[in-house]
C-alpha cells in the first residue's frame, strides 16, 4: 500500500503563550515544537497499515518553513520511508489556501491512502484533511478512531456526541485520525540514525489565495480562582449555599 | 438581501441542540443586516416534522431534503445539497455546528464553493463587514479574531457557545431534493450506537461531573455517576488517564485531545488538573474541585476546592445536592 501521511510542526502546549507585538501572532521566543499531537497518530496509523504486508511506502508531507524539516525528520525515525517538504515562509491560517497546496502536490501520486491528524493542535480548524479530499474528488472519513483496512475498502469508527458510527469507504480514500487508533510510537535510536539518510524531497508550496486570516489575537481573561472553602466532608453544606447563592447554578 | 443559511443538524430523526444553536446565529446575522434566515434539514422521510420547531429560534424558510438514504449521515449527498443550496442563495454567511458531524460536513461543502471556513467559533460580530470571528487556538491558550474576507463566510460554532434564543415565527417550508444521490455515495454510515439516550451529553448538559485517576478503580465511577444523577442536569467526564485505562469510553475524555467543555458547573473529582485536562474545561463558568492534595494544580483555577477524601466528600455532596434540589 503507497501511504501519504500529512503532518505539521506545532509548538508544544504546556507553556503560556504571548501575543507578538502587532497582536495578531504568538511569540515564538522559547516555545518548543513537535510533529502536532492527532499527527502523529496518523504516523502509527500508517506504519501500522504497512506492517500489514510490507508492501508499497510512506510518505510523509508537511507545509511550512524550512523547521518542517525537522517533523519530516521525525515522521522517518518512526519509520515512514520518504518526506517531502512544501516550503513556504510561513503557514497560512486559512486551511483552505493549504488544502490546495497538498492536493496538488497529492495528485497523482498513486497514493491508496492519505492520512491526516483530526486537527491541528495549534490552529485547531481540522478542516484541511476534508478539504484535500474533496479537491482530489477522494472519498473521505473524519475523526476515525478505529480503522480497518483491507481488499480495497476500509471500515472506520467516529465518535459521536453521545455515540459512534462505523463507516465504510473505498480506497483510494483520504482519512483523519483521532487519537484512540494506538499510542504513537517513540522513535528508536537506529530509526534515529536511519532517518538521516532517507529521502527528503524540498518543492516549493502552490498555496492558494488566503482569505481568512487572524487580525487579532487575545489570551482569555484569567481565572480567579483559587479558593478552597474547606476541607473534608465538613465543607459540603458551605460548598452547597455557594453554589445557590454566588454561582447560581444549583 | 442579506440571507443567512443554518444547517439544521438532525440525528435519528430528532433535532439536535445544534441546530437550534445555528438557527440563532443565523437570526443574529440576519436582523443585523437586514435578511431571512434559511435553514436546511436533511433526513430520512419524516424529518419535515420538525421543521415548525426551526422557526420558533427564527427561520423564515425551512428547506426540508427527505430521503431514505439521509437516515443515517450520509457526508457526500449532504455535502452536495448544502453547496447546491449555498451557490443558488446569494448567502452573507452560513452556520454549522462544529458537531462530530458539522466539522466533517462544513469543510466539504467549504471546498466544493471554494471557500475558506472559520472553524470552532465561539464569538462572532454579526454586524462586522466583511465578518469577524473569534476561535480558540493552542488548546484555548489563545483566541484568536478572525476576518473572513469571502461570502458567504462559512462558520462552525462550538457547541454551547450559541445559546438557542427563542424569536418564534411561523416559518414557510419548502420540500427540495438532494443535491447528489444519496444512494450513490461512497462513504457509507453502516451503524450508528447512540449512548443511553436519556443521558445527556456532555455538549448538551449545563453541569458536568468529572472523575480522575484519584478515583482509585473503575468501579469508583459510580460515586461520580450518583452525583450527577442527583444535579439532574449533569453528564459525566473522565480524564485521558481513566478513558486511557478504560475505566470510561474515550467519548467520555476531556482536554486537550478529546473533549472541549464550557458547562455552567464543572466538578472535578480526584482530577490533580493535568495541563491537557485544564484545556479541555478551563472556559467552565463555575468549577468545583474535590481533591486530596491540597497543591493539586485543579485549584488554581477551581472556584471552589475541597481538600480531602473523595470517598468521605462525594458521597456527602450528593446527598446535601439530592437535598437542595428536593427542597427547591
Amino acid at each position: 500500500m503507497k501511504i501519504a501521511v500529512c503532518i505539521k510542526r506545532a509548538p508544544i502546549m504546556d507553556v503560556r503563550f504571548k501575543v507578538a507585538a502587532g497582536g495578531a501572532a504568538v511569540d515564538e521566543s522559547g516555545l518548543k515544537y513537535d510533529i502536532a499531537d492527532f499527527d502523529s497518530y496518523a504516523v502509527e496509523a500508517a506504519l501500522k497499515l504497512w506492517e500489514k504486508d510490507k508492501q508499497g511506502e510512506i510518505v510523509a508531507i508537511s507545509l511550512g518553513p524550512d523547521t518542517a524539516q525537522e517533523t519530516i525528520r521525525k515522521a522517518l525515525s518512526m519509520g515512514v520511508h520518504r518526506g517531502i517538504h512544501l516550503k513556504v515562509d510561513a503557514v497560512p491560517f486559512d486551511g483552505f489556501a493549504i488544502a490546495q497546496a497538498l492536493a496538488e502536490a497529492l495528485r497523482g501520486g498513486g497514493y491508496d491512502l492519505i492520512l491526516f491528524g483530526k486537527l491541528a493542535i495549534d490552529s485547531s480548524n481540522g478542516v484541511v484533511g476534508a478539504m484535500t479530499a474533496e479537491l482530489l474528488g477522494l472519498p473521505c472519513v473524519t475523526a476515525c478512531s478505529r480503522l480497518d483496512v483491507a481488499g480495497g475498502k476500509g471500515t472506520a469508527r467516529r465518535e459521536l456526541e453521545g455515540g459512534s458510527e462505523t463507516v465504510e469507504f473505498p480506497l483510494p480514500a483520504v482519512l483523519t485520525i483521532d487519537e484512540g487508533i494506538a499510542r504513537p510510537r517513540l522513535p528508536t535510536l537506529p530509526g534515529i540514525m536511519a532517518a538521516k539518510k532517507k529521502p527528503l524531497e524540498v518543492r516549493p508550496a502552490q498555496l492558494g489565495e488566503q482569505r481568512l486570516r487572524i487580525t487579532a489575537m487575545e489570551l482569555p481573561p484569567e481565572r480567579a480562582g483559587g479558593r478552597i472553602i474547606g476541607e473534608g466532608a465538613a465543607a459540603v453544606p458551605e460548598l452547597v449555599r455557594l453554589l445557590q447563592t454566588e454561582a447560581k447554578v444549583l | 438581501m442579506a440571507n443567512v443559511f443554518a444547517f439544521a443538524e438532525a440525528r435519528s430523526g430528532e433535532l439536535r441542540k445544534a441546530a437550534f444553536e445555528a438557527v440563532t446565529a443565523a437570526r443574529a446575522v440576519a436582523d443585523a443586516k437586514g435578511g431571512e434566515v434559511h435553514a436546511l434539514l436533511i433526513g430520512a422521510p419524516g424529518i419535515a416534522v420538525s421543521a415548525e420547531q426551526l422557526g420558533r429560534y427564527g427561520a423564515d424558510l425551512v428547506i426540508v431534503v427527505e430521503h431514505a438514504g439521509f437516515a443515517h449521515y450520509n457526508p457526500e449527498a449532504a455535502a452536495a445539497t448544502v453547496a447546491e443550496r449555498l451557490r443558488g442563495g446569494a448567502y452573507v454567511a452560513a452556520f454549522f455546528s462544529a458537531s462530530a458531524h458539522g466539522r466533517d460536513l462544513a469543510p466539504r461543502v467549504a471546498a466544493k464553493l471554494g471557500l475558506p471556513l472559520a472553524a470552532d467559533v465561539v464569538e462572532f460580530d454579526a454586524a462586522a463587514e466583511p465578518m469577524t470571528a473569534k476561535h480558540p487556538i493552542n488548546t484555548g491558550k489563545v483566541i484568536a479574531t478572525l476576518t473572513l474576507s469571502a461570502t458567504p463566510a462559512l462558520i462552525t460554532l462550538r457547541p454551547g457557545a450559541v445559546p438557542p434564543v427563542e424569536t418564534p415565527r411561523a416559518a414557510r417550508v419548502e420540500v427540495a431534493q438532494p443535491g447528489a444521490d444519496p444512494a450513490a455515495s461512497r462513504v457509507v454510515v453502516r451503524e450508528m450506537t447512540q449512548g443511553d439516550s436519556a443521558k445527556l451529553d456532555l455538549a448538551d448538559a449545563p453541569v458536568i461531573v468529572s472523575g480522575g485517576r484519584g478515583l482509585k478503580a473503575a468501579e469508583n465511577f459510580k460515586l461520580v455517576e450518583e452525583l450527577a444523577e442527583a444535579f439532574g442536569n449533569a453528564a459525566v467526564g473522565a480524564t485521558r488517564a481513566v478513558t486511557d485505562d478504560g475505566w470510561r469510553p474515550h467519548s467520555d475524555q476531556i482536554g486537550q485531545t478529546g473533549r472541549l467543555v464550557s458547562p455552567d458547573l464543572y466538578v472535578a473529582i480526584g482530577i490533580s488538573g493535568a495541563i491537557q485536562h485544564l484545556a479541555g474545561m478551563r472556559t467552565s463558568r463555575t468549577i468545583v474541585a474535590i481533591n486530596r492534595d491540597k497543591d493539586a494544580p485543579i485549584f488554581k483555577i477551581a472556584d471552589y476546592g475541597i481538600v480531602g477524601d473523595v470517598f468521605e466528600i462525594v458521597p456527602a455532596l450528593t446527598k446535601a445536592v439530592r437535598e437542595a434540589r428536593k427542597s427547591r
